[in-house]
């Protein structure tokens, strides 16, 4: 692929610029998450009523700033009986799963970290990542809780990643390309060819809608099982499990796991914006259309998943583990098989 | 023990090895500190003990040092999110031995008091059992309704949560100019919220899915361990103190008694035993719109207060119905002005003890439930 990074264009391919374009999504996700943990106090006060952080900065908007430095400055702890290697090495773990998805995530037209062409393949590989990183560090606390949460996280990353998975095939069917980039740059030309509505092509493509559409949302409820956000935050149901894997953690490690799973949430946000909400593309055909356009639209409807999960969060209950399992086995994979066979009928006979 | 009752055969045939966990005293729902040891197979508990003892003041025989007035106060530690309720059986027991004629303006302010902390604590109960669900918004919500009661009953007796408002014979203070109407407004936003809360939580689906047909209580089983309040209504008996052994002026309100009917789930379950909860709010509104439409405007509340207690020799046992069952108080008198002997019957206590019977062969997230919906106050269970 060529040009799919304005900074190889503009300084050519050397050290500085990759270290460049390794580096810009960091500063974005640390800028991301900040911004996402104020929405989430922030939303999550106006729909209790409350009005949340005040006192730091105007209407509190320095607070995750000063929860950062909270996490920074406290104690961090490493129970005597654990297994240290594996309990020191589970938050980087877990973060380098979430950060190394922001490889080939096209923030534009003009700028993927690594347009390589398996693109989707590679962001589910690297997913499963943190899921290892999170049984590590139950395992790894020598704590009952932590055991269980991280038990309980292995076996929902497991049976949601498969309708995940079929969601993201069927799109794969659509446009033979596992190319983020290409399957973007695919959905240009207005709302209309987004794959939420069948992508591009004529009438025909009418029956296929309410399939992806469907798909969109499989994708959505299996990528809040993926981030472990509520309805499914039975890894660290803090109910029963006070705080999951990570009830032993403290200080930095905490914060790691904190930062992972905000930029997880950003990352199953980018995918579903990518294959089905036309990535960088303006809604509008040609109106706003372009590479630093793509820049805002792509983090625009990101942002809005994100806030849909936030939005879930605050609203609904938790599953509990069979439920849960019941729901990915027996109602999203079966549903996720019919659209996928509907959506390969439709490319069949295109 | 350790009979697996819900899972099929071919599981409980596998030999897996137990574990237990500390459910507690510190643990973020346990409502108190409240430790139950608990013993399950991968998530299923087998078994479950609980461990009191960790908020044990001595009330009892605390209470054998103290003159009669002192004691009211400790009451309201027993069960401290409705101190209201816990004080009334007690000056009842009182009057009675003293053969007090209460003030019938007294006798409505009681009833007033009695029911807003009721639905205080329902609110609370309610609340909570959401929030271990998992849902965190609906607790707040009540909570912002909770704090227009106790700002009333703030203004009433100068306390927030520990009232000692009520007195052996009257109340310590009357009614202030503007009652009636804040009353009235409390009621209406009682309402109000009970019926999103309906909406947002009681049938949410997940909610439903979660709560109905766990931790099954079956009438004959309640009963035998005594159960009382909401617990024992959501098994579908319909026992109310205020219904069936009228004291107080609580014959003068026509007022229904929820009980479980399972119209989702079944009788006796978590779900039917919260929903309760929600309809006693809306009973309780009833009681308070009648007894203010009733309450005389005159009276001196203090008009019986006795200058110094003395009870006669003799033991008297009263019980009403507090929010979370029957709540009795049986002294023994040997003629001086402090008791020879008090004892309690904490509601939460005995309403705990049913705990290991409903909560075996359940998942471990169920058995948070269980005990969510069994709604228990430590500070009295462990007096």
């Amino acid at each position: 692929m060529e040009s799919t990074n304005f900074l190889w264009d503009l300084f050519g391919r050397n050290v500085w610029t990759v270290l460049a374009v390794i580096s810009l999504p960091l500063l974005f996700v640390l800028v991301y998450a900040l911004i996402a943990i104020l929405a989430e106090l922030k939303i999550s006060a106006w729909i209790q009523e409350r009005l949340g952080p005040m006192r730091t900065g105007p209407w509190g908007i320095l607070q995750p700033v000063a929860e950062v430095i909270k996490l920074l400055q406290k104690e961090d702890i490493t129970p005597d009986q654990s297994s240290k290697l594996l309990y020191n090495l589970a938050p980087f773990i877990i973060f380098t799963g979430a950060y190394a998805a922001f490889a080939v995530i096209p923030f534009s037209s003009a700028f993927v970290p690594a347009g390589i062409d398996v693109g989707l393949f590679y962001v589910f590989a690297i997913g499963s990542i943190s899921a290892m990183g999170i049984v590590m560090g139950g395992w790894a606390s020598n704590n009952k809780y932590s055991l269980m949460g991280a038990m309980r996280s292995i076996s929902q990353l497991i049976s949601y990643e498969i309708p995940a998975a079929m969601a993201i095939l069927s799109v794969v069917v659509l446009t033979s390309s596992m190319n983020m980039q290409e399957i973007s740059s695919m959905q240009s030309g207005g709302f209309w060819n987004w794959f939420i509505f069948g992508g591009p092509g004529g009438w025909s493509k009418l029956w296929v809608i309410p399939f992806t559409i469907g798909l969109t949302i499989i994708y959505f409820i299996a990528s809040l099982a993926e981030t472990n956000r509520v309805p499914f935050d039975i890894p660290e149901g803090e109910s029963e499990l006070v705080a999951g894997f990570h009830t032993e953690y403290s200080g930095m490690k905490f914060a790691m796991f904190f930062f992972a799973e905000y930029a997880n949430m950003f990352v199953v946000s980018a995918i579903l914006t990518t294959i089905f909400l036309g990535g960088w593309n303006s809604p509008f055909g040609d109106f706003l259309q372009g590479p630093w356009w793509g820049v805002f639209w792509f983090i625009l409807k990101s942002f809005f998943i994100v806030l849909l999960q936030i939005w879930i969060r605050w609203t609904l209950p938790r599953f509990r583990v069979d439920q849960l399992m019941h729901v990915g086995w027996k109602v999203l994979l079966p549903l996720s098989f019919v659209c996928f066979v509907a959506i390969s009928l439709f490319a069949m006979l295109n | 023990m350790g009979e697996i009752k819900r899972m099929d055969l071919e599981y409980s045939q596998l030999d897996s090895d137990r574990m237990r966990i500390n459910v507690g005293p510190q643990h973020p729902s346990t409502h108190g500190v409240l430790r139950l040891e608990v013993e399950v197979d991968g998530e299923i508990v087998t078994e479950v003990v609980p461990h009191l003892g960790y908020l044990h003041r001595s009330f009892e025989k605390h209470c054998e040092k103290l003159n009669y007035q002192q004691i009211i106060p400790f009451i309201d530690r027993m069960d401290y999110i409705s101190a209201m309720n816990n004080e009334w059986p007690y000056v009842m027991a009182l009057e009675k031995m003293l053969d007090i004629k209460v003030p019938e303006k007294v006798e409505y302010i009681r009833v007033i008091v009695a029911e807003l902390n009721r639905i205080a604590n329902h609110q609370i109960a309610v609340a909570t059992f959401g929030m271990d669900a998992g849902a965190f918004t609906p607790f707040l919500y009540y909570f912002r309704d909770r704090e227009a009661i106790i700002s009333i009953l703030e203004r009433l007796s100068g306390a927030r949560l520990l009232y000692n408002y009520f007195r052996v014979g009257g109340m310590a203070a009357d009614i202030y100019p503007g009652f009636k109407d804040d009353c009235l407004n409390v009621v209406k936003q009682v309402r109000k919220t009970n019926a999103e809360i309906m909406k947002l939580l009681i049938h949410n689906s997940i909610f439903i899915k979660r709560s109905a047909n766990v931790g099954i209580l079956t009438p004959e089983v309640a009963i035998n361990y005594a159960c009382s309040g909401p617990v024992l209504r959501g098994s579908g008996v319909a026992h109310d103190l205020r219904r069936d052994e009228p004291y107080s002026v609580y014959d003068r309100f026509d007022f229904e008694i929820p009980v479980g009917k399972g119209d989702v789930g079944v009788v006796g379950d978590c779900w039917n035993r919260n929903i309760v909860r929600v309809h006693e709010m809306e009973q309780s509104c009833r009681i308070i719109e009648q007894a203010l439409a009733q309450m005389p405007e005159t009276g001196d509340v203090k008009a019986m207060i006795p200058k110094r207690i003395k009870l006669p020799k003799g033991e008297v046992y009263m019980r009403t119905e507090n929010p979370k069952g029957d709540l009795g108080f049986y002294i023994v008198s040997n003629g001086t002005d402090k008791p020879e002997r008090m004892k309690a019957r904490g509601t939460s206590f005995v309403n705990l003890s049913v705990i290991p019977e409903i909560s075996k062969g359940y998942m471990f997230a169920d058995l948070i439930l269980i005990l969510g919906s069994i709604d228990i106050v430590l500070g009295e269970v462990d007096r």
